[in-house]
Formats: structure tokens, C-alpha cells, sequence
């Protein structure tokens, strides 16, 4: 236990401290951006960052993954801020972390092996363009200063890494917002600033129960958005845990994740921050820097929280545009470029459920919805693909004596065809239905062969069948032979 | 084979002793020996603070990661392999009648050793790995305890020099779990040929006499050993130290087990100490 610990805490603590710190730059512009969009103060998005990342590195599953608060979960937020204000919000994110708590205690997090990578490429490529999209209320209407510093921005942050030596140690968004806010300030150009979208911190957080009235009423407001904002956190955690494991070559416990997204949660919610859940763009962000143990997370939430109570003065002074660009910067790194290449190497059952899940969310703005519509097209698409694994061959075994031997999966995709697979109109004295290569899946499998049965019947044919019941050892629920390879092929294999 | 002397050798200063007592124990149990080399992934990364992410950089990060990784396995897995090889050929040279197999697995010792465990029938480890050959030697190595505490097979720790010993002293606290495993190795041909000094300290009361005097007696009556028994009063770890240096002790053997279920999950506390401090090896029952 203590090495555990050692090696997810202490084993890379340069490679932490200066990516943890590295991230803590990249997280500010989304707290501050995402809580304006929620509708709150940037101050309720920065205390969330730093509780999130702060407990998440102790009690997360997935170390060096970065959780704060998010673009995801405050989209979810709009209409509850609207329309009940910011103490429900608050009690929203307290019932969130519960639900999530309890949702790890359930193990969900192994209901991950239903998404199918199409929906994960959907999901990240929608987060990308809500993240794409939240940007724009900054660049409309404004004068050609905006447009003139975030195309600036962007350029630092994409060219400084080339500059020889200090490009690849010091983090060129923080070039970007250091040199945009020297420029705003030494031509004192009148753009939006971050002091101009609300009250920052200027202490650290303090313990805070939500002033709202413990009763039912409160409940029923809340949990619909609670429910929301836990599927879409534990969505987006569980995904950025696969791409970390991916790129550090490591596992992760899901279901500790689960749960420590939900400790998180509550202790944001009880310091005056809103919900939050994992970040894709940031994750990769502190992989690449070097991050990969739980310290990196630690470093960037408490650098954030040092950086913003002590700094408070000067970050109120960063032009808007700066963070747009830094936001950019996350959007166009969350988007899996690979997913457009792979367009046209793709089946087309793949593409449409990528394409859904991403159209679904664009426009509810929930990607929990997405991921739901995604998972559920390619259930169907893989059920009609089963479906087709069914034949039925006729022979002819007797003068007016067929037998009919069916091969394959028989599930409700196949039943219909199953049942058109025999010739009604023939006039036949003896019928033999060979099931012993064929698989019943479920009941309407079954229902379907009493239908065939009761027709050739009705047609005066005598029916016999053979092997009913290999075909439907396949319909219980529960097999338990996953740890029994040779029941399993005593299941499938031709018996 | 459910029989394996297992060696774990990672190519540190420590190796040549782990090899020494190796090849001492596979012999005096007529087994086959195995010398395993763990190959840990060093979470060492390249760190390029840029914090700016580009187009494609999910696909551009794996392909960059996997290529350094890969890089730094295949070198490994070669210089692993010679080390393996050249020990092997180094103990068959001595020993030529003894079997000796090499094996080389990824991930983490303990991790490995636990898959393993049921073909081992005594692993040896040095007290320190690769970490530490820098340090001073008081400090048991980052990998000892995590395996300690796992493994249920006996366990010989190593330190320094190893030479095969000739008078052992067996630490034992006088309780009914001590003398079941007692009873339980008392058939291991391993400690065949030494001289046996089975010491208690403190514990006067009966029962844990009696235990003491059971022990006394199942050890008596073992052929191929001499029993030298002493019951001692004073500070445990103090009096053990003193107690080996007069008698010019070459191992000593202890119970790994904790008194209570909770510390079981730990290893006791005063085994713990005493692998701190020894310098000469233990072997820990279980």
C-alpha cells in the first residue's frame, strides 16, 4: 500500500510539479469562461477547479488525469442558475457527487464496455465544438481589437514552442496571456476583461451549506439536473480516463474514479463551486508536459487557487480575448483529427453513429443525450449485423418429406426472416426442423419457431423437431461459463 | 514444478548475494532455480511544458509516447537478458549439476511473484534493488515490503556477503502461530546440516513456555540438525543483536506474521525492524 503510494504520488515529482503547474494555466480560462456561460461568477468556476483537482488526486482512479470544472456540466447549468439562482445551483452539485458516489458503489463505471469507440470519438469531437462554440458570444459584436488579439493569441500559443530553448519550457499560453494583457493595458484599449464578467476570488474558499429550503420541492428541482450532470461528469471522466491509460500505457480503477468524481463534487459544492467532472483537453495537456502521477493533478489545483486569491488583481486585468484563444487552443486539441481522416476508411454504420452522437449534442447542448442516442444506433446497427448470421436451408429428404436446418443467431433482428425463411404454400405430409446449428437468443426466437410450427401444422404437415434444446441453452440469462472456456464452446461451438 | 527456488536478481550490488544463497538453497532442496528479472516501466516521461495542443495531438502524443517506450523496452529487455545469462553461466560454472532457468516478465515484481506464487517454493530477494545501490544500508528497498507482505511462500532476504551459514537462530515469540509454522517447515531439507539456536525473549508465563518447550522438542528430535535453545529476557531486537554476535550467527529466522489480523496485513512490526537493521540474512517463515 505505502509503495502504491509512493509510486502514484512521489514517483515523477519534477515531471508533476512542472505540469501540474503548466495545466494550472490552461484551467483558469475554462473555470472563468464556463462559469460566465453557467451563468455565475467566474469566482463559483475557479473555487470548483481547485476543490475538484485538490480531492480528486487523493481519491480519483485514473492518476494524472485532470478534473476541474468544465465546459460539459455547465451547459447543464444555464436554465437551473436562470431560472432558481446560484444556492441551488450549489445544492445541484452536492446531490450530483452523491449520485456519482453511488454510481461507483454500483460499479457503472464497468457500463463503460457498452460505449463503443465510435460514440467516444463522437462524444470528444462534440466536446470539442462546445467547447468551439462557447467562444463565440466573446467574438460577436465586438470591435477588431477582439479579433485582432485572440488571432494574435492564437499565434503565440501555436508558434512560440518553435522559438529555440524557452519555447519548450515556458508554456506559450501563458506567453499569450502575459504578453495580450501587457498590450491591453500599455495602449489601455477598451476590450472586455475578466473583471468586467464578475467577481473573482480574493480569499480562500470557505465551508458554505447551500441556503436553500430542505424539502421535497428543492428535491424535484434539482435532481433533473443532478441526474444530468452526473451522467455527462462520469461520461466524460470514464472517456478521459481510456485516453490516459491509452497514452501512459497504465490501467485505472473506473469505479474509484466514480466514486471520486462524487467526493469532488460534494466537496465543491459545500466551498461555493459548481460541478465539474474531467477534462479531456487538460489531460492531454499534462501528459504531454510530463505529468503522469496524482501529484500533477494536486500541483494544478493548488497552483490555481495561489495563482487567482494572490494574482486576483492583475488576472482581472487579462483581455477576455486571451482566454478565448487559450480556449481555442483546447478545443482544437480535444478534436480527434484521426476520426475526419477516417471518415472514408470507416463503415458507414460507424460514421453514422459517430456523426449522431455528435449532431445530437451540437444541438441539445447535453451529451449525455448524445452518448445515449450513440449507443443505442450502435446496438441496433450491431443486432441487424448479427441478424444476418442466420440461414435456413431446405432439403428435400422424402417424397413429401422436407427438412429445414437452421444456422445461426436467432434474436428478435432475425425472427421475421426466420419465419419467411420457410415455404407455407407447399404441400408437404412431414416436416423436420433441424435446430441443432442454430442459437435462440431470446423469446421472440422462440415464439417465432412455435409460429412456423403451428402453420405447417395448420397446413396439415406433421412437425418434428430436432435439437431444441442445444439451440436454446442460449436463452438463460446467465450463463457463467465466462470463466469456462470449454462450456462455452460446448455452447457455441457445433454441438 | 511446484518446487522453484525463485531468485530475483535486477543487476544491482545486491544481485551477487541474492545469486550466492540462491544457488546455497537450491542445492540443499535438490531443486531447479530460477533467477527472475522484473522489468519495471520507469514513469520517467519527456517533458516538452509548451502546454499548447494542436490538431491531431491525441494520435501524434500515443505514437510518441509508444516510440520512447518501445525504445526504452527493447534495451532493456536486452541488457536484462545478458545479465541473466551471464549470471546463469556464472552459477552453472560453480554448479554444474544444478538446473537453472531464466525468466524475464514486464510489470511489477510483486505483482509477478504473486501470479508465480504457487510454483515457488522459496524466493530470495536482495534487501535492497536497483534504487538503492547509492544508499548507506539501513534502508529496506522500495520493492521488499509490498512482496513481503504478500507472497505466502518463505522468503530469504539478503544483505551484503553471503555465506552459507553454518549456525542459524531461529526468533521465536512463543505463541501457538509461531509453532505451527515451525511444524509446518520442519521437513524443508533447506536448513539440513546447521546448527539451530531457537531463542525466545520474554514471555515467562506457562503457556508460552510450554510452547517454547514444543518446539524445543520438535526440533530435538529433527535429524540432521542440532538444537541449542536459550529463553532471554530484555529488549527483543537489542537482545537478538547481542545474542547473534556472541554466537556468531549467520541467518536468522522469523515468523512473518503479525499478531492481530490487522497488522497480518502488514508484516510485524518487529520483523519489520529486524529487517531494517540486520546484516546478515533473514529468512521469513510464514
Amino acid at each position: 500500500m505505502m509503495q502504491t503510494m509512493k509510486q502514484e504520488w512521489f514517483s515523477n515529482i519534477r515531471g508533476d510539479l512542472l505540469s501540474g503547474t503548466v495545466v494550472a494555466l490552461a484551467l483558469i480560462p475554462e473555470a472563468i469562461a464556463f462559469s460566465i456561460i453557467a451563468g455565475v461568477d467566474p469566482k463559483v468556476g475557479l473555487y470548483a477547479s481547485f476543490c475538484i483537482a485538490v480531492i480528486i488526486a487523493f481519491v480519483g482512479g485514473r492518476p494524472g488525469m485532470i478534473s476541474a470544472a468544465t465546459g460539459a456540466m455547465s451547459l447543464l447549468m444555464v436554465t437551473l442558475v436562470k431560472d432558481h439562482g446560484l444556492q441551488y445551483l450549489l445544492a445541484a452539485t452536492l446531490l450530483t457527487g452523491v449520485i456519482q458516489i453511488v454510481a461507483g458503489f454500483l460499479k457503472l463505471g464497468d457500463l463503460m464496455r457498452f460505449v463503443s469507440r465510435a460514440v467516444v470519438t463522437g462524444f470528444v469531437n462534440a466536446l470539442a465544438i462546445l467547447i468551439f462554440m462557447a467562444q463565440l458570444p466573446e467574438l460577436t459584436n465586438v470591435t477588431w481589437h477582439v479579433y485582432a488579439m485572440t488571432a494574435a493569441g492564437l499565434g503565440i500559443i501555436y508558434l512560440f514552442p518553435y522559438v529555440p530553448k524557452i519555447g519548450t519550457w515556458l508554456p506559450s499560453p501563458l506567453v499569450c496571456i502575459i504578453a495580450m494583457t501587457a498590450v491591453a493595458m500599455i495602449w489601455n484599449i477598451d476590450i472586455r476583461t475578466v473583471a468586467d464578467m464578475g467577481e473573482l476570488p480574493d480569499t480562500l474558499p470557505v465551508f458554505l451549506w447551500p441556503d436553500v429550503p430542505l424539502n421535497l420541492e428543492t428535491l424535484w428541482i434539482i435532481l433533473p439536473y443532478s441526474c444530468a450532470l452526473a451522467a455527462v461528469g462520469l461520461l466524460e471522466s470514464m472517456m478521459t480516463a481510456t485516453i490516459v491509460d491509452d497514452l501512459t500505457d497504465t490501467d485505472s480503477d473506473r469505479n474509484r474514479e466514480c466514486k471520486g468524481q462524487g467526493v469532488a463534487n460534494i466537496g465543491a459544492g459545500l466551498l461555493g463551486g459548481m460541478a465539474g467532472c474531467a477534462m479531456i483537453g487538460q489531460s492531454m495537456i499534462n501528459v504531454k508536459s510530463g505529468g503522469r502521477g496524482r501529484l500533477s493533478t494536486f500541483v494544478a489545483g493548488f497552483f490555481l487557487l495561489i495563482m487567482v486569491v494572490f494574482l486576483d488583481e492583475w488576472i482581472g486585468q487579462i483581455p477576455m480575448a486571451a482566454l478565448v484563444a487559450v480556449m481555442i487552443m483546447v478545443s482544437i486539441g480535444t478534436f480527434s483529427w484521426d476520426s475526419v481522416v477516417n471518415l472514408k476508411k470507416h463503415p458507414l454504420s460507424t460514421n453514422v453513429v459517430m456523426l449522431a452522437t455528435v449532431g445530437v449534442v451540437v444541438a441539445t447542448h447535453n451529451l449525455a443525450l448524445g452518448v445515449f442516442i450513440g449507443v443505442l444506433l450502435a446496438a441496433l446497427f450491431f443486432a441487424n449485423k448479427i441478424g444476418q448470421y442466420m440461414m435456413v436451408k431446405r432439403e428435400e429428404t422424402a417424397p413429401s418429406h422436407v427438412t429445414y436446418r437452421v444456422i445461426g443467431q436467432v434474436f428478435f433482428a432475425s425472427a421475421d426472416e426466420f419465419v419467411n425463411s420457410f415455404d407455407f404454400h407447399e404441400v408437404l405430409s412431414r416436416v423436420t426442423i433441424d435446430l441443432s446449428q442454430a442459437h435462440f437468443w431470446d423469446i421472440t426466437a422462440v415464439s417465432a419457431l412455435d409460429k412456423v410450427v403451428i402453420k405447417f401444422r395448420r397446413e396439415g404437415a406433421d412437425v418434428d423437431l430436432i435439437g431444441m434444446n442445444e439451440a436454446s441453452a442460449t436463452l438463460v440469462d446467465r450463463f457463467g461459463v465466462h470463466d469456462k472456456p470449454e462450456e462455452i464452446e460446448k455452447l457455441l461451438g457445433g454441438h | 514444478m511446484t518446487n522453484e527456488v525463485t531468485a530475483c536478481i535486477d543487476g544491482s550490488k545486491s544481485s551477487e548475494a541474492v545469486c550466492d544463497a540462491a544457488t546455497w538453497a537450491a542445492a540443499q532442496l535438490n531443486a531447479p532455480l530460477t533467477l527472475l528479472h522484473v522489468l519495471e516501466k520507469s514513469s520517467f516521461a519527456e517533458s516538452d511544458l509548451s502546454g499548447s495542443i494542436g490538431l491531431g495531438v491525441r494520435e501524434h502524443l500515443l505514437q510518441q509516447l509508444t516510440e520512447l517506450d518501445a525504445q526504452r523496452s527493447r534495451l532493456a529487455m536486452e541488457s536484462s537478458r545478458l545479465m541473466l545469462e551471464d549470471t546463469a553461466i556464472r552459477i552453472n560454472r560453480d554448479h554444474p549439476r544444478l538446473q537453472v532457468n531464466t525468466l524475464q516478465r514486464h510489470g511489477r515484481l510483486s505483482d509477478n511473484i504473486l501470479d508465480r506464487q504457487d510454483k515457488i517454493n522459496l524466493l530470495i530477494i536482495g534487501r535492497q534493488g536497483q534504487s538503492h545501490d547509492e544508499n548507506d544500508g539501513t534502508q529496506v528497498g522500495s520493492q521488499l515490503e509490498t512482496v513481503t507482505r504478500t507472497v505466502r511462500c518463505p522468503v530469504l532476504v539478503t544483505t551484503g556477503h553471503f555465506t552459507p551459514p553454518k549456525k542459524i537462530m531461529m526468533a521465536f515469540d512463543g505463541t501457538p502461530a509461531a509453532l505451527e509454522t515451525i511444524k509446518a517447515h520442519l521437513d524443508s531439507p533447506l536448513l539440513e546440516g546447521t546448527e539451530c539456536h531457537l531463542v525466545m525473549v520474554n514471555h515467562d508465563d506457562s503457556a508460552h513456555i510450554a510452547c517454547f518447550g514444543e518446539a524445543t522438542q520438535l526440533l530435538q528430535n529433527r535429524e540432521g540438525m542440532t538444537t541449542v535453545t536459550a529463553h532471554l529476557t530484555g529488549d527483543l531486537e537489542q537482545v537478538l543483536t547481542d545474542y547473534k554476535q556472541q554466537h556468531d550467527i549467520q541467518l536468522i529466522v522469523m515468523g512473518a506474521y503479525g499478531h492481530s489480523r490487522f497488522r497480518q496485513f502488514f508484516i510485524g512490526s518487529h520483523t519489520r525492524n529486524m529487517l531494517n537493521h540486520t546484516r546478515i540474512p533473514l529468512l521469513l517463515l510464514r
